[in-house]
């Protein structure tokens, strides 16, 4: 059943892709689904208008200081994306950042995401790092600034609105040879983090690099996240927003529901389209419709949150 | 042992375990370089003799990193045609990989003799 309501969903995604528009991502009883973003309050009418439904937005791979060929201007792009947040109709409860928030720890860039943000008119935005934001330093910077408080090495979960959400950390033991990695010790307070919760409980996982092979060969996979996802394999609905390869993809594996989430800043290649990852230079008329943002709405009731993508365009 | 032979000993041990990072000034001319490009070290194993510096240079929109496994040397970020040098004054194999892209990986292999 949720297979084919999936199914639909990426024809709905594809669809939107080709007229570079965006979607909301909504959490409706547990799983994401997706309606159109842009006509505003006319996908309002979708959703019952219960009390306990609630949306969040996601921002991710804002790279502050970028300044090569793909964008000469990825802070227009990061206020435009600002602005798509703002103008987020109902307002989101909160808004979560998927990382590499700044392009190379540049002084000032943190504090120029944070400040932008802020400007969001949403309350609170809760980040995890990407590789970007740590390489420099271990990621002492990112963890003073962010992560103070939280358990082990800034990873972090909450509740709201009856959702169970999680923030992964999966940059900061980079090998060489190595892959995204979550390490041991999260594993295991991910273990103990959500033993006592109803399997009904819907779970949101966010995690820089994807929780799932996209093409390890690029490194965009995070090489024990099996062992985080057989953790969460009894949940009815767990849903995994991940940044890092600035592209919109998704897979379904049983109950998890994987997306990836688009950059403000520039996007990659597709898997394989090119020789290497990194940033793609694509006309200039045509990268605010590469970038963007989501939303994700949750109502009781429902099976799937639905989750939208916004370009920028 | 006196204090100040203990402190001497101490400072010698220093010199010699201090990697000499970034230093291009004394660099030998034959030094070599490295491109970076597409997301690869374009010579992933060069063999070098003693006292070469290799200087490495990014070409890449991203940033990358010339880290050494063994932490023997660790460049900062590279931003889009930056460079960094090391000279290396030891013999052995150093084997390194960029912080952001683990996969990465370089060799160095430096002979004793010139």
């Amino acid at each position: 059943m949720s297979e084919r309501v999936d199914v639909d969903r990426r024809g709905f995604l594809k669809c939107m892709a080709w007229t570079g528009t965006g979607l909301l991502w909504s959490v409706s009883g547990g799983v994401l689904s997706s309606r159109l973003i842009g006509a505003g309050a006319a996908e309002a009418a979708e959703s019952p208008g219960a009390p306990a439904t609630f949306s969040f937005a996601q921002i991710s791979d804002t790279h502050i200081g970028f300044k090569g060929e793909a964008n000469r201007d990825a802070l227009a792009t990061f206020e435009a994306a600002v602005a798509r947040i703002r103008a987020l109709d109902p307002k989101p409860a909160f808004l979560i950042h998927t990382g590499d928030i700044t392009h190379t720890q540049k002084a000032g860039s943190f504090d120029i995401a944070r400040e932008g943000l802020r400007s969001a008119g949403v309350e609170r935005t809760f980040y995890v790092p990407g590789e970007h934001d740590v390489y420099a330093d271990g990621g002492a910077e990112y963890l003073e600034r962010f992560a103070t408080g939280r358990p082990g090495r800034g990873w972090q979960s909450f509740d709201y609105g009856g959702v169970h959400f999680v923030g992964l950390v999966n940059v900061l033991t980079y090998k060489a040879g190595g892959l995204g990695n979550l390490g041991a010790e999260q594993l295991e307070w991910l273990e103990r983090d959500v033993a006592g919760l109803a399997s009904s409980t819907p779970i949101v996982v966010f995690a820089h690099v994807p929780l799932w092979a996209v093409y390890p060969q690029w490194g965009w996979v995070t090489d024990d996240a099996a062992q985080a996802l057989a953790y969460l394999r009894r949940f009815g609905s767990v849903t995994v927003l991940n940044g890092h390869i600035h592209q919109i993809m998704q897979k379904v594996e049983g109950n998890v529901t994987f997306h990836t989430a688009r950059s403000t800043a520039f996007p990659q290649p597709a898997p394989g389209a090119a020789p290497s990852p990194g940033p793609m230079k694509v006309p200039a008329e045509t990268l605010r419709d590469v970038l963007g943002i989501r939303e994700v709405t949750y109502a009781p009731g429902r099976d799937r949150l639905a989750v939208v993508d916004a370009s920028l365009a | 042992m006196s204090a100040s032979r203990r402190m001497l000993a101490a400072i010698v041990a220093m010199a010699v375990l201090l990697p000499t990072s970034g230093n291009v000034a004394r660099a030998q001319d034959a030094g070599a370089r490295i491109e970076i490009k597409a997301h690869g070290f374009g010579v992933p194993e060069l063999t070098v003799p003693l006292g070469t510096t290799v200087t490495w240079i990014n070409h890449d929109d991203d940033p990358h990193t010339v880290t050494s496994t063994a932490n023997v040397f660790r460049s900062p970020g590279l931003d889009t045609d930056e460079t960094w040098a090391y000279t290396f004054t030891r013999p052995g194999t150093y084997e390194y990989f960029c912080t952001l892209h683990p996969l990465m990986t370089g060799k160095v292999i430096v002979r004793s003799g010139s």
